[in-house]
């Protein structure tokens, strides 16, 4: 019986990577791009990406998760009713019809990318102005400059605040569950209502640490090799 | 005709007026070292030869060719800004290496990304270069590796690895401890005796004095006075220059 629950925990626990790892494939360039973005010195731009920003920011996940599960169908038949049917509306459609999981990655790469942006943001603006000045004077174009100079700096300033954030999405991933994203809790919880058992639930907890103990371990080892420089 | 003229260059930051109406020429293999207080427009002349800073009004031309003109300087693009760019280097008070790179990689990082030749060209150069400003052993180290000196002799490297026609120094051993300043004094008069030319904005009077052709004292925005060193530092003219060179030259 144990075996046989570790195990399915286990397979239950690939869904939770999968939302991890796609959330953090998706939400890493978008925080860059938001994070430029609120940078950018087009006011009108800087000010949207600020609002989207505290929207994403001030709101629960859980709310947002809720919104773009349901959101797409109940404009949807709130169409219907009215008799509009436009492109917008055939797309909130196919949104309607949208896996869960998808759903779920969506709603959490929005969310961490917001949370990163600022991130970025914060370690951009960290790297002196001299940096950029001296490439600027070398004759380098503005992005030779970010990807040859600023970035590396800028990534050696983040790894700590940015670790912060990757293990509390590791754990924020059993959110999902509230739109129906079958994920390790969740099978856990089965095992309570179906078979009486309690200690699957607690045993969910060897899952997140083990492997947020790999990525602790990851984090170390990138901060060690990023400190033969100093910023 | 002078190998660097600048016509009555103006700049404002909102309503203070830093430069107003700086013109002087430079010849090729001449040494110009701007000396004056802080708050003269010194570094700001520097910034807009190096176009860090655009200037409200004047000229700037280098050989036949005219670089900048205040008249129509909504029509210049990136492009042709970092066209002009490389014909001047700078050399920053605080150094400014790229700090995640080697000594090599800092000096070759510019000629590679814009493929001012082969690799083993580029290499060689900047090997010769560090040679030059007497680092050769230091050629794997990273910049927190080394003294301020150390690290702004590499920047020197840096700078003459593309070439310029002018090399510019903004107070380059103002942010050196006292016994690291004539390592780099050394290396800027060697580059003299090899021909380069350069402009030179400095604090260390004995040092402007014994390198320069020509001293501009910069006093408001304005050029005060302009000539030879014997002339600015033996017969200022000006009552300006004199007070500014007596509390310089003031020993305690």
């Amino acid at each position: 019986m144990f075996i046989e629950v570790v195990i399915n925990l286990f397979k239950n626990f690939l869904v939770t990577l999968q939302l991890f790892g796609f959330t953090l494939l998706f939400s890493l360039p978008l925080g860059l791009i938001i994070s430029f973005g609120s940078m950018s010195r087009f006011k009108p731009l800087s000010f949207f990406v600020k609002i989207f920003v505290w929207i994403i920011r001030g709101t629960p996940l859980m709310l947002q998760l809720i919104l773009f599960y349901f959101g797409p169908g109940l404009l949807v038949s709130a169409a219907e009713t009215g008799g509009v049917d436009n492109a917008f509306i055939d797309f909130m459609r196919t949104l309607n019809m949208a896996d869960p999981l998808v759903t779920a990655i969506i709603a959490f790469s929005i969310n961490y990318a917001c949370y990163f942006s600022e991130i970025f943001r914060g370690g951009i603006q960290g790297v002196p102005k001299g940096q950029q000045e001296a490439g600027e004077v070398l004759g380098l174009t503005k992005s030779q400059i970010f990807f040859k100079i600023t970035l590396m700096q800028m990534i050696k300033r983040i790894v700590p605040p940015m670790s912060n954030e990757i293990i509390t999405l590791v754990k924020d991933t059993s959110l999902a569950r509230t739109i129906t994203v079958y994920e390790i809790i969740w099978a856990a919880q089965d095992y309570i209502r179906v078979d009486g058992l309690l200690w699957p639930l607690f045993f969910t907890g060897v899952y997140y640490l083990a492997f947020s103990g790999l990525l602790t371990l990851l984090f170390n080892y990138i901060e060690k090799k990023l400190s033969y420089f100093k910023v | 005709m002078p190998f660097l003229e600048i016509k009555d260059i103006y700049k404002s930051f909102g309503r203070t007026e830093v430069l107003k109406g700086i013109s002087f020429s430079l010849d090729e293999g001449e040494v110009i070292s701007i000396i004056g207080s802080s708050g003269s427009g010194k570094t700001t002349l520097l910034r807009c030869l190096n176009f860090l800073e655009t200037p409200d009004k004047g000229t700037i031309s280098v050989g036949d060719m005219l670089l900048f003109d205040g008249e129509n300087k909504a029509a210049l693009k990136d492009e042709q800004i970092r066209e002009n760019r490389l014909h001047f280097g700078l050399v920053f008070q605080s150094f400014n290496l790229f700090p995640q790179y080697s000594v090599l990689d800092n000096v070759t990082l510019a000629p590679k990304l814009l493929k001012k030749g082969s690799n083993e060209e580029i290499d060689k150069k900047a090997r010769d270069l560090i040679e030059k400003v007497g680092l050769t052993e230091k050629i794997d180290s990273y910049p927190c590796q080394l003294s301020g000196g150390q690290q702004q002799r590499v920047a020197i490297a840096r700078a003459l690895a593309m070439n310029p026609d002018i090399l510019c120094f903004d107070e380059p051993t103002s942010a050196l401890d006292p016994e690291l300043t004539g390592e780099v004094l050394r290396v800027i008069k060697d580059l003299k005796e090899s021909g380069s030319t350069m402009i030179v904005v400095t604090h260390e009077m004995e040092f402007a004095k014994n390198v320069s052709d020509k001293i501009i004292f910069m006093a408001d925005g304005v050029i005060e006075e302009m000539g030879t060193p014997e002339e600015i530092f033996e017969n200022p003219k000006s009552e300006k220059t004199r007070n500014f060179l007596q509390n310089s030259l003031e020993k305690i």
